[in-house]
This record gives C-alpha cells, structure tokens and sequence, in this order.
C-alpha cells in the first residue's frame, strides 16, 4: 500500500480525532487530500487539528446520546454525504485499570457508552449518508477500531475489554447485514501503540517497544481504501 | 417521542388506492409486498435540519422564533427564507400563535449561539428573510446545537433529531422530514430487493408543509432545491423500458422526478429547483403512484394528490379514512395512491 495514493473527493469522517491514532489517521488522509471531518470532545484541540490539517473539526461526545445526532448532521452537511466512518474514539474505563471485581458500574457503563453505544449510534445515524454513497457506487465502509483484548482475557481489562469484544461482534453481524447494501465493515486492531491512552493503561511501558500511531494509521487507511476496492476510483469527484 | 408512540408506528395503517378506484385497507408492513418485480420505489433521503430556533428580537427585546423553511442557496447555510412566530411553544397549534414582533430589515436576532440579521421582509408579515453571520461551518455548528426540530401540537413531548430523521437520511438539506418515508425500514428494502422491486433516492430539500397561517399555507410549497443521483435517473429509465410502476415515496420525490422529467418520461440527473404546485389536471410523466400521509383539502399535500385522482376517488379516499380512524399527523397512518386510469 502505497503511502502516496490519492485520496481526493473521499468523504471520512474519524471519531477521537485530536490525539493517538485518532490523530495520525486525520493527518494521514487529510496529507492525500481526503475531505475529512473529524470529532473530539474538547474545543480546544479541535481546533488546533483543524488548524493545523486543514481538517473539519466538530466537538462532540459519541458516549452522549444527545451528542449522536448533531455530530452526524455536522459530519453529513460539512462533507455533503459520507464514504467512509472510522469509529476510533475510545475510553479505558477505569483508571488506572481495575480487576472487575473493584471496578464501579458506572466507569464500567461510560466504557460501553463510548466503546460500543457510540459507535452504534453514530453509525445508524450515518447508515442513510453511507449506503447512500454505496448506491452511488461510491463505496462506502465503516473501520471499527478493535484490541486484542476484544480477544484474549486480559485482568485489569475487564471493562475495556468486555466493550471491545461486545463492538468486534457487533461490527461482524453488521458485515453481514450490510455487505449487500454494498457497506463494508472493517474491525482493525492497530496493535499496542505510543498513545495517550495507552500510556493511562500502562503508565511504565517502554515507548520504544510500541508501535508508532503513524504506523497503524498508515496500515489502517490501506485497509479501508481496500475494501472499498475499485469503487474508491470512482469517489474522486468531489461535489460540484 | 413516547414509547407508545414507537410502538404505534408498528401498527400503522395503509389505505390503497388502485389504478381503478378500487379502496382497500392494509396493515402498512403490507407494504413489503405490495409491488412488482421491475417496479421502482423513489424515496427522498434528505435528513431533516432542526429548523426551529428560540431566540430574542434585539430592537424590542422579545422572544422570537423563527421557523427556517427555504434555502437561498442551496447549502448554503448562511441565508434562509425563514418564517417567525412570537412567544409560545409547540404545545400551542401554529394557528393559534401570537405574531413576531414588529421586524424591519437590518433587526437584530440572537438564537442562542448564532447572531442574525432580517435581511428583508417578504411579502407576509411573518415572512423574511435571514442572514447569519459566522463561518459557514460555526452556523452549522450552531443549528445543531441550539436548533430544534419544528414541533407539532399532536405530539406531547419535544422532538429530538433521531425522532425526525427516517431510516434512509442521508444529507441534511429538508426543513421539515419527508415523512412519507417513516413507512420504510431496511427489512423492507430487504424484502422489495429479494422480489425485484428496485429501490432509488434522491435528495430533496422538503420545506414547511403547513404554518397555520392560511394566507401563507396557500403560497406553500416554496420553491424546493433538489439533487437527483446519476444511479437515479438510470433506475427510472430502467424501470419505464420494463414497463415498471415508479412509486414515489412522498410529494417531495413526486415535485422533484416530474420537474426533472426530460419530455419522454426520463429525467435529467443533477441539481434542480422544483417550483409551481402540482395539482389538479397536471401531467405526471414520471411517476405512476405515490405514498404519502393522510393530508386534508388545502394542503399542499393534498392538492398534489389530485393530479392522481379524481375528486370522486379522492373524497371516497377521506371518507373511509375518517370512518377508520386514519391518523393524519406527520408520524401518522399512510395511502398509496395509483395515478387513475381515468382521473
């Protein structure tokens, strides 16, 4: 995958967008010329990103229901349709990480707000804009960002992991449900990365044994301009 | 909205009008079956702007709402054709609301987070026309947040933007929903796709259907703008050379198909302003039925529908609507009508 493929008139909208991987996917497809809009919850690094990228910034919280829908009219009106969400945004639970057994139901409840309820929300109220765009034959492609503890029973992930695992299943059935309606879903998992929150969830790693963001970034936008595979040549026109 | 009204719409009602006269009563979710392989449903996929915003009139210092209701410009939201009310609440049916204060042209009106100005009056009192100030993407930001869907007096609570937004919204360009299309869901597209009814949308910007004003409501609807996709136009085309039905899914798809109409039943793909009623005795080129709501003589709405019926069909239509309880809300029961072989 080269890191150089054009990506003018593609319509992506990145959530948790203001740091970590977030970040380095907003600069990344912003750098080939993507219309990228991309949400955080605080204004002032919205607005540094989308100084600094060019990007459409827009504060909001996808773990707030009322937050959901005036987040998707920004994204659809700013890029006048949608070919592409990356679910990205994501919380720990709690900090620093608990056994189950000590942690709080409601550090537990914001876990499933933002990790799996948010991306749901967001992408039934973004389901119009993208299947739209596929019967355009644009293509359109949904990338929800996984972990290996969606997986693997790791103590002291319970809440983040319980809510990974909870979204990597819901992203399947939604593959199934939407590959006719020419949507693909993606579950990715970047792998540990030099991130803030990863940062929260081991403060004593070692930067030099994590995987830059940039890295992922890069490995991630190849794996969405796949699957929307041929379509995506046909996405290069950007509304008159 | 209220649970029971979700589970209501469950239970909605289908009044059909066949190509003969013929009137039968269904369960909506009859729907699913209702078409033929080769037939074409159109549907509006315009997502809905919450179009009404609370806000003061600088000049007298009183409350003010404006009700947006036309694009200037299409998407361009710093301009709107607006309509403005004075004190009081969805709770109160539009007819019965007090005026706005006295406006002239250069007002000042803050809505909340976005500043305004009356740009000029039209030629109603409650008629202006708004200029925002800002970045347009600060005034989007800005209706997001603070707008409102425009409310009804029949239903109790306020609505939020998902009780607005059917299943298909796509871009946010309509005023009010194109409510026809809350019959649709996506196993119902499901169903159409597996018998070979196609499926087609376009996106056209619904303006205000009704503002209990009636020397307004005559002038309604507004000049609309519209956008029909390339994979549009070529289904229509498809389905006339197979001699399929194209049924409409609301007076919005039905304004937009028959303006873009080409002169042989085709229609021309791209942008376009839909404007001029369609009523009594028009032409339609395109469209061989529509879905709507449950509408009453005077609406547009309703006027719409006589360019699909006769006056006979069409009061036998209300009359056995009324007799069965029909809701004719917005979120209410629907008839689908076929253009009369003899209208």
């Amino acid at each position: 995958m080269p890191n150089d493929i054009d990506l003018r008139g593609l319509r992506i909208a990145v959530t948790g967008g203001t740091s970590g991987l977030g970040l380095a996917l907003v600069k990344n497809l912003a750098a080939r010329g993507a219309r990228v809009a991309f949400v955080a919850r605080s204004a002032a690094p919205v607005k540094r990103v989308a100084r600094e990228t060019g990007a459409c910034g827009i504060v909001g919280d996808v773990g707030r229901k009322e937050d959901v829908h005036p987040i998707a009219l920004e994204i659809a009106w700013n890029l006048g349709g949608l070919d592409a969400l990356i679910n990205n945004a994501s919380t720990l639970g709690p900090t620093p990480l608990a056994l189950l057994a000590d942690t709080e139901c409601e550090d537990f409840e914001r876990s499933l707000a933002v990790n799996v309820l948010g991306p749901f929300r967001l992408t039934k109220a973004l389901f119009g804009a993208l299947t739209s765009s596929a019967r355009e034959g644009r293509g359109a492609v949904v990338v929800n960002i996984s972990s290996d503890a969606a997986v693997n029973a790791y103590p002291g992930w319970g809440a983040y992991g319980a809510a990974k695992a909870a979204l990597r299943h819901m992203t399947a059935i939604w593959a199934e449900e939407a590959r006719v309606l020419g949507v693909a879903f993606l579950s990715l998992d970047p792998s540990d990365m030099d991130t803030p929150l990863h940062a929260l969830a081991v403060p004593d790693a070692d930067p030099a044994t994590l995987r830059r963001p940039e890295d992922a970034a890069r490995e991630i936008v190849g794996s969405l301009v796949a699957a929307l595979g041929d379509r995506a040549a046909l996405a290069v026109a950007p509304r008159p | 909205m209220t649970t029971a009204d979700r589970i209501d719409r469950h239970l909605s009602k289908l009044l059909v009008v066949e190509a003969e006269g013929e009137i039968r009563h269904l369960p909506r979710a009859a729907l699913a079956s209702l078409f033929r392989p080769g037939d074409l449903v159109v549907a509006n996929d315009a997502a809905t702007l919450p179009a009404s915003l609370q806000g003061v009139h600088r000049p007298s210092g009183e409350t003010i709402e404006a009700r947006l209701a036309a694009w200037v410009a299409f998407r361009d939201p710093a301009r709107f054709v607006a309509i403005a009310f004075g004190a009081g609440d969805h709770r109160a049916p539009t007819e019965g609301r007090s005026p706005p204060p006295p406006l002239a042209a250069g007002d000042r009106l803050a809505f909340g987070p976005l500043d305004a100005t009356v740009e000029r009056l039209l030629d109603h009192p409650r008629l202006l026309r708004l200029r925002f100030a800002g970045a347009q993407a600060s005034v989007l930001q800005g209706l997001a947040r603070h707008g409102r869907p425009i409310h009804y007096a029949h239903v109790a609570e306020p609505l939020a933007l998902w009780d607005v937004w059917t299943k298909i919204a796509a871009e946010p360009i309509a005023f009010e929903p194109p409510s026809a299309g809350f019959a649709l869901d996506w196993r119902m597209l499901e169903i159409w796709r597996a018998r070979g009814v196609a499926f087609a949308t376009l996106s056209h910007a619904a303006g205000l259907s009704s503002t209990g004003d009636a020397a307004l409501d005559r002038r309604l609807p507004f000049d609309e703008f519209y956008r029909i996709p390339d994979a549009c136009a070529s289904a229509v085309q498809a389905a006339k050379s197979k001699s399929g039905r194209v049924v409409a899914i609301g007076t919005s798809v039905v304004r937009a198909l028959e303006s873009a109409e080409t002169g042989d039943g085709s229609v021309r793909p791209g942008e376009g302003l839909a404007s001029g009623r369609i009523g009594r005795g028009a032409k339609l080129r395109v469209v061989d039925a529509i879905l709507t709501g449950v509408h009453q003589p005077g609406e547009s709405h309703f006027e719409l529908l006589r360019a699909f019926a006769g006056d006979g069909v069409l009061d036998r239509m209300r009359a056995e609507a009324a007799e069965r309880f029909y809701r004719a809300h917005e979120f209410g029961d629907s008839v689908l009508i076929e253009r009369q072989a003899v209208a």
